[in-house]
């Protein structure tokens, strides 16, 4: 086998464009489950409208990149008012299930044939609208080292999509140690206590939706830059629980948390995936067992299996306080 | 027994000896007005009372058998729950449509049956919360540490001083959670003073609560009053009604059956009959007194 390699992988995307995308999301989630204890299963919509957004003024409206990824910021707040106004003053399993079925809606739009014309279909948008980004890549070649490896283009989106998750999570960490944050983490706890002693709940819980959805909406400007390219069926659930996995792994209501998990699940995901392609091709795992095209649902499979052990030892994710979550006396 | 040592309590005190006992009295200074107050779920009416003034500066007790609509009328005026008629007033505002969260602003906190700790937050981040009127809670202010930080430090030092007079200091880094049940109420009751109001509504303050926090519970309550907030309650336990309130409403059914000094009320026929369960297989008509 091929060790070198499988490591050059496995790290390169532990850090790589994918890692960004779902940190991003998570940090979202993060947001409004881990803070707020907004059951928000939509995330996947946030990332579609971010997504879209940027893709469809540029490819169809003739925006600039920047203006359309300005403008993805705006939409993404309208969704999060548009999912908030009717559900808020709900109780939480309705926002899960009213967030589901827009993220769902949201995606049913874009392939929809009726706007084949500006939204391209179940094909999605396929064009040059990162272009102007592109421009800006100072890398004429990629990074090609025994560990890690990325193309021009990938380096360029893994070195600005950092800088904005730090950017993001350096924002984040001052306003959930503020005293607004404090206001969030009351109400994950007890609404009514927080009413009681004054607090607007529903615009506190407004504002969650709004800023962690905005902040998945960039994951999704990211997904459809680094791939110049938008496809509706990306934005499935399979995502939003992709997202929640990434946050849980990490421990929720912790700043970081969402980044370490990301970069875990997605080494896990692609360490065991080379694995058993290296291990099915060398035939030490004989093909009656799991054949070459099995490999990359396996990998699912194993990668699920390692997180029910995790939340059966260590509930509370990688950096969760453990204490924390013992003195949860509604569980 | 403990005799007031405020001026306004022992005033409040003297303008309810006077005063004629039955359901709905006008009180002289009267903080809270409620008229024709109708809450019913469904056929069942919880809560039917026509007039109710609470006497400000004083430790008003509402008193009654299980299901006699105290907390139902505790949630209509604390705004949590919204009735089909009726209106109340507090210092003179109509706030019979306004929010909780307004009405708690407006000086009027209420604490809760079984008592609401914010678990993962800690003992002082309970008590921080509370306080009104943070720079810091406005999103757009709250990254700017500069801004907001002075407040901090002075709601910070304010919360040490409740928390000191609670006996909860040595716990203030602790979760919420690793508390004792006596001392959530006492932090409940420690987190309502941090809004500054001036009505303090206690729901149940002495259940499950030990007999010797009990004392320390009550001498809280007075203290309240002493400090010239109004105090209203709502208790089953008999021993702490006659021991700490000035006033007593009882009700049954929804309504209010009787009013008065609480050795007085708790002679009171139909009271005993009400509460006490003497005869509590028999309706309870307030004429029949």
């Amino acid at each position: 086998m091929d060790f070198l390699f499988i490591i050059q992988q496995s790290l390169s995307s532990a850090i790589g464009v994918n890692t960004i995308i779902f940190a991003l999301a998570a940090i979202g989630l993060n947001m409004h489950f881990g803070y707020t204890g907004l059951l928000n299963f939509g995330q996947a919509g946030f990332l579609a409208v971010g997504a879209y957004t940027t893709a469809v003024l540029v490819v169809s409206f003739d925006f600039s990149l920047w203006a359309a990824l300005g403008m993805s910021i705006l939409a993404s707040v309208l969704f999060a008012l548009l999912l908030g106004v009717p559900t808020l003053r709900l109780r939480a399993d309705y926002l899960a299930i009213v967030t589901i079925a827009a993220a769902e809606i949201v995606r049913q739009i874009a392939r929809s044939a009726t706007f084949n014309d500006t939204l391209g279909g179940s094909d999605g948008i396929t064009g040059k609208f990162g272009k102007a980004y592109f421009d800006l890549n100072p890398f004429k070649e990629g990074l090609e080292t025994p560990i890690l490896r990325f193309s021009p283009n990938d380096l360029w989106v893994v070195i600005t999509g950092w800088l904005l998750v730090a950017a993001v999570l350096g924002f984040m960490w001052l306003i959930v140690n503020s005293p607004w944050g404090r206001v969030l983490k009351a109400i994950r706890e007890d609404e009514e206590a927080v009413r009681s002693i004054g607090k607007n709940v529903y615009l506190y819980k407004m504002q969650s939706l709004i800023l962690g959805g905005v902040i998945g909406s960039l994951g999704g400007a990211v997904y459809a830059l680094s791939r110049q390219s938008v496809q509706p069926d990306n934005y499935s659930t399979f995502l939003t629980f992709f997202a929640y996995t990434v946050l849980i792994l990490g421990g929720a209501a912790r700043v970081f948390s969402p980044v370490i998990g990301s970069m875990i699940f997605w080494f896990l995901l692609v360490f065991v995936e080379q694995v058993l392609r290296q291990a099915v091709a060398e035939n030490y795992i004989p093909d009656w067992l799991i054949n070459a095209n099995q490999v990359s649902q396996v990998r699912f499979m194993l990668v699920g299996l390692g997180l029910m052990l995790l939340m059966v030892f260590r509930p509370q994710g990688i950096f969760g306080d453990k204490k924390e979550l013992a003195l949860d006396a509604r569980a | 027994m403990h005799a007031p040592n405020s001026t306004y309590a022992a005033e409040a005190r003297k303008a309810l000896v006077s005063l004629d006992p039955r359901p709905g009295v006008d009180k002289p200074d009267p903080i809270i007005v409620a008229e024709g107050i109708k809450r019913s779920f469904g056929g069942l009416t919880a809560v039917d009372v026509a007039k109710m003034q609470v006497q400000r500066h004083s430790i008003t007790a509402l008193i009654g058998p299980n299901g006699a609509g105290k907390t139902t009328l505790f949630n209509l005026l604390s705004g949590f729950d919204r009735a089909q008629t009726g209106s109340w007033t507090f210092n003179g505002n109509e706030i019979s449509k306004t929010p909780p969260h307004k009405i708690a602003r407006q000086g009027m906190v209420r604490t809760f049956q079984l008592t609401k700790s914010l678990y993962r937050l800690t003992v002082m981040d309970n008590m921080r919360l509370a306080a009104t009127a943070q720079r810091g809670e406005s999103i757009f202010l709250s990254p700017l540490r500069f801004i907001w930080g002075s407040q901090e430090k002075e709601i910070t030092e304010r919360a040490e001083m409740l928390l000191e007079r609670f006996k909860l200091i040595d716990k203030k880094d602790d979760f919420a959670a690793a508390l004792s049940g006596g001392q959530r109420k006492l932090l409940e009751m420690a987190r309502a003073l941090m809004v500054n109001p001036e009505v303090v509504m206690l729901d149940e303050p002495m259940a499950g609560v030990n007999p010797a926090l009990k004392q320390s519970l009550l001498g809280h309550i007075r203290s309240l009053r002493d400090e010239g907030m109004t105090v209203l309650f709502v208790e089953h336990d008999m021993d702490m009604v006659r021991d700490i309130s000035d006033w007593v409403v009882v009700m049954a059914q929804g309504q209010i059956v009787a009013e008065g000094e609480p050795h007085e009320v708790m002679r009171d026929q139909a009271v005993i009959d009400a509460y006490l369960g003497a005869h509590h297989d028999m309706s309870l008509e307030a004429e029949d007194r």
